[in-house]
């Protein structure tokens, strides 16, 4: 047998031993085959940010025929549901606070009259604002019905519309999930290739074995390799699979090439493998270790990727520390290509940025993996 | 109760004398806040736009001042050329097309009414739908600003069909808005309540998750199952001590978020305060559970981290409840954050009192008891 076979046999032999470790810890293999799939039905199903069904609250000090017709447009419109109807607008106050309604409108006494007269009449919009966002949104939806109505008993007359004509590119129906599996498949790989292999790699340290490794005939880079590869096995299985659930649970398309997704993808797994071995080296007990790898990559990735978060949201030092997160430039490439379906000629700079990352990480982590051999 | 003072005295003694413990107690939740309260925000402004103006008249010019002027939006580009504009969009430049068609000004002269394109990247999500709003807004205001005034000018500058007299307020319905609670639309005041109540949990769930994992790994929790502790004075001095803390941890990081953030406070300290002592119970139980369920350390951080991970998302924290699929919604009443998200917000911000959160905080209260007892339970004297 030549030194060559016995060593590449040796590097099977450490990929056989990780597998069993991995197959044998079940509680920690349910966590990490069960994450990306509880993962894509909450974020699916529970971070959503489209409006719906808004609670809205009438103040009408009296009725008539006006105020009326305006509150059975609001009941006719599928955004409202009615929550009751009051007669004074102190009683609002209350139902904001329980959080019974979301939105009030309050017409002024002797609406139908006014309108009559020529008279302006008044009816005003009072939204729960706490949440911004929603509140701008109600706002926008209640202005909406009342300038229907007015433009109907108004026809005729000198009112000045500009009308828009709205288009929404790229996820036409907006559907939260086509924006969310992209950036989850960063968080997936992250979680799987960062955290693991720290952990497994700080394990061998803590309990010793990693010297024992280090005494064998194999060499520096196969241990390493030997140590990582059935991570990266699982994490491009993992990305599989999220993509395909997604797929079949959420419609969510994929318009570019599968090819060059799945390859971006092995880069990015490249580069949080290498991001695992660097803060496996530079620590001793895995409780650091998984704390470095909490704080390093997996915070980075959930808060300045633009994975939920848009990254135009954030002032501008975190934006600055947002552009050395190498997953912020996987979920432009991976959500350009699901939903865009542009292809290298658009991501040549994300691709490029990723590669740089890949080279330097992969250059900086054996090395100081080589550094605890002398 | 002299045994469970004694437990949970050298319970407090651990956490102080271990530096590093005490960092991660008090000065990390301080640390996260600053962070988080400024990368978790859909707050929006400044959206890049691309303005096409095939009009450019004193109307459409008058309109991109509009969007400017409203401060949500800025021009980062402007042409005649739709194809410059959709290229800028394919790569991700733009959130924002507006789209001025030639003949703005004469249709809104001669008919009273003219149409513009607004093209919006929903690939930046959330983002979409509020940009929408706010352009439909300045669409709204600018019409009948150009009822009132402007429309009247440009015509008889032009003095092409200015024949018409200006009839105004005729049965006009006027609609004035008022955002309540948060009049500034300030992303912070949303989020900071919610913040706190994330970063008490985190502390408490993971200290306490950790513990009796620690005491099984060190092997001490053996010398503690041969005294003559109960477990349910077991778990009252494990329990203890971090309660303290989190109410230590709740004081310093609403102290923070007045300070640095100016978040208001509108409702009762006291009742923030007797929610949170109600609150703090279930989390601490949560995490006393898990930790005498599990058998190391590294589980407890791995089992913590996934559940946490679950009920920060589904509390209601960063997305609202009401946008959430109908069995979510259903899901997450069984999730204690939830409800102590929802009391945060309308005490502080709001100015709720007793009788508008007697709902979720009853919730609390049982969920406390239930917790409680489970870990009571599952925390057995004899190892097997």
């Amino acid at each position: 047998m030549t030194p060559l076979t016995s060593r590449s046999s040796a590097l099977l032999g450490l990929l056989r031993k990780e597998t069993f470790h991995i197959l044998r810890d079940r509680r920690t293999l349910i966590v990490i085959t069960l994450m990306p799939v509880i993962q894509v039905i909450i974020f699916g199903y529970a971070i959503r940010t489209d409006v719906e069904n808004v609670r809205l609250a009438i103040v009408d000090p009296s009725p008539d025929y006006a105020t009326l017709a305006l509150r059975a447009r609001f009941g006719a419109t599928s955004a409202f549901r009615i929550v009751g109807v009051l007669p004074r607008a102190a009683d609002v106050d209350g139902l904001f606070q329980q959080g019974l309604a979301q939105e009030a409108i309050v017409f002024e006494p002797d609406f139908a009259m006014r309108l009559g007269q020529g008279l302006p009449a008044r009816v005003q919009i009072i939204t729960d604002a706490t949440e911004p966002n929603t509140g701008s949104t109600v706002q926008a939806y209640a202005l909406q019905v009342i300038q229907g109505y007015e433009r109907e008993i108004r026809a005729g007359s000198d009112a000045v519309r500009i009308v828009p004509d709205v288009r929404t590119r790229f996820n036409p129906t907006r559907e939260s999930s086509n924006l969310f599996v992209p950036g989850l498949m960063a968080f997936v790989l992250t979680i799987i290739s960062s955290l693991m292999t720290a952990i497994s790699l700080t394990r061998e340290k803590e309990t010793g074995t990693l010297e024992t490794l280090l005494v064998s005939p194999l060499r520096p880079w196969q241990i390493v390799v030997g140590k990582v590869a059935p991570y990266l096995l699982i994490g491009f299985v993992s990305v599989i699979g999220v993509i395909i659930e997604a797929r079949i649970v959420f419609n969510v398309p994929l318009v570019g090439s599968v090819l060059l997704l799945l390859a971006e993808g092995v880069l990015f797994i490249l580069v949080s493998l290498s991001l695992g071995i660097l803060i496996s080296a530079r620590t001793s007990s895995q409780r650091v270790a998984m704390f470095g790898a909490l704080v390093g990559t997996m915070l980075p990735t959930m808060l300045l990727s633009g994975f939920i978060f848009p990254l135009e949201s954030l002032p501008w030092p975190l934006r600055a520390v947002s552009i050395i997160v190498p997953a912020r430039w996987f979920v432009t490439v991976a959500r350009s290509i699901m939903l865009k379906g542009v292809g290298l000629g658009y991501l040549w700079r994300e691709t490029v940025v990723l590669l740089a990352m890949a080279m330097a990480l992969l250059t900086l982590s054996t090395r100081s993996f080589k550094a605890r051999l002398e | 109760m002299r045994r469970i003072r004694f437990l949970a005295w050298a319970e407090v003694l651990h956490v102080v004398r271990d530096r590093a413990t005490l960092a991660q107690v008090l000065v990390l939740p301080l640390l996260q806040l600053l962070v988080l309260s400024n990368a978790a925000t859909f707050e929006i402004r400044d959206v890049p736009t691309y303005v096409v103006d095939f009009d450019r008249t004193t109307a459409s010019r008058g309109l991109i001042d509009r969007f400017v002027a409203s401060g949500n939006f800025s021009i980062v580009g402007r042409s005649a050329s739709l194809d410059l504009a959709n290229e800028e969009m394919l790569r991700g430049r733009i959130t924002l097309l507006l789209t001025i068609p030639h003949d703005f000004e004469s249709s809104l002269v001669r008919d009273h009414s003219a149409r513009v394109q607004l093209a919006v990247n929903a690939e930046k999500g959330s983002a979409a739908g509020v940009v929408q709003s706010y352009a439909v807004r300045i669409l709204t205001a600018y019409s009948a600003e150009l009822g009132s005034t402007l429309l009247p000018t440009i015509a008889n500058v032009r003095s092409t069909v200015g024949d018409q007299p200006p009839v105004r307020g005729g049965g006009r319905i006027e609609t004035p808005l008022r955002s309540r609670y948060n009049q500034t639309l300030n992303y912070k005041h949303y989020m900071v309540p919610g913040l706190l109540v994330a970063l008490v949990t985190l502390i408490a769930t993971l200290v306490s998750a950790q513990n009796i994992a620690r005491e099984k790994e060190l092997g001490t929790l053996e010398q503690l199952n041969v005294t003559p502790l109960t477990r349910g004075q077991f778990i009252a001095a494990k329990l203890l001590p971090f309660w303290v803390l989190g109410m230590l941890d709740l004081a310093i990081g609403l102290t923070a978020g007045w300070l640095i953030f100016d978040i208001p406070v509108r409702g009762s300290l006291l009742l923030l305060f007797g929610s949170a002592a109600v609150y703090l119970v279930a989390a601490l139980a949560i995490g006393l559970w898990i930790s005498a369920m599990v058998e190391t350390q590294q589980q407890a951080m791995f089992v913590t981290f996934f559940i946490m991970n679950i009920y920060l998302l589904m509390s209601g924290l960063f997305t609202p409840i009401d946008s959430m699929a109908a069995w979510v919604q259903t899901v997450s009443l069984f999730n204690p954050v939830r409800h102590f998200v929802t009391i945060s917000r309308a005490v502080l911000v709001k100015g709720a009192g007793p009788a508008e959160i007697a709902g979720p905080l009853a919730v609390l209260a049982a969920f406390a008891v239930v917790t409680l007892a489970l870990a009571i339970r599952q925390y057995s004297k004899r190892t097997a």
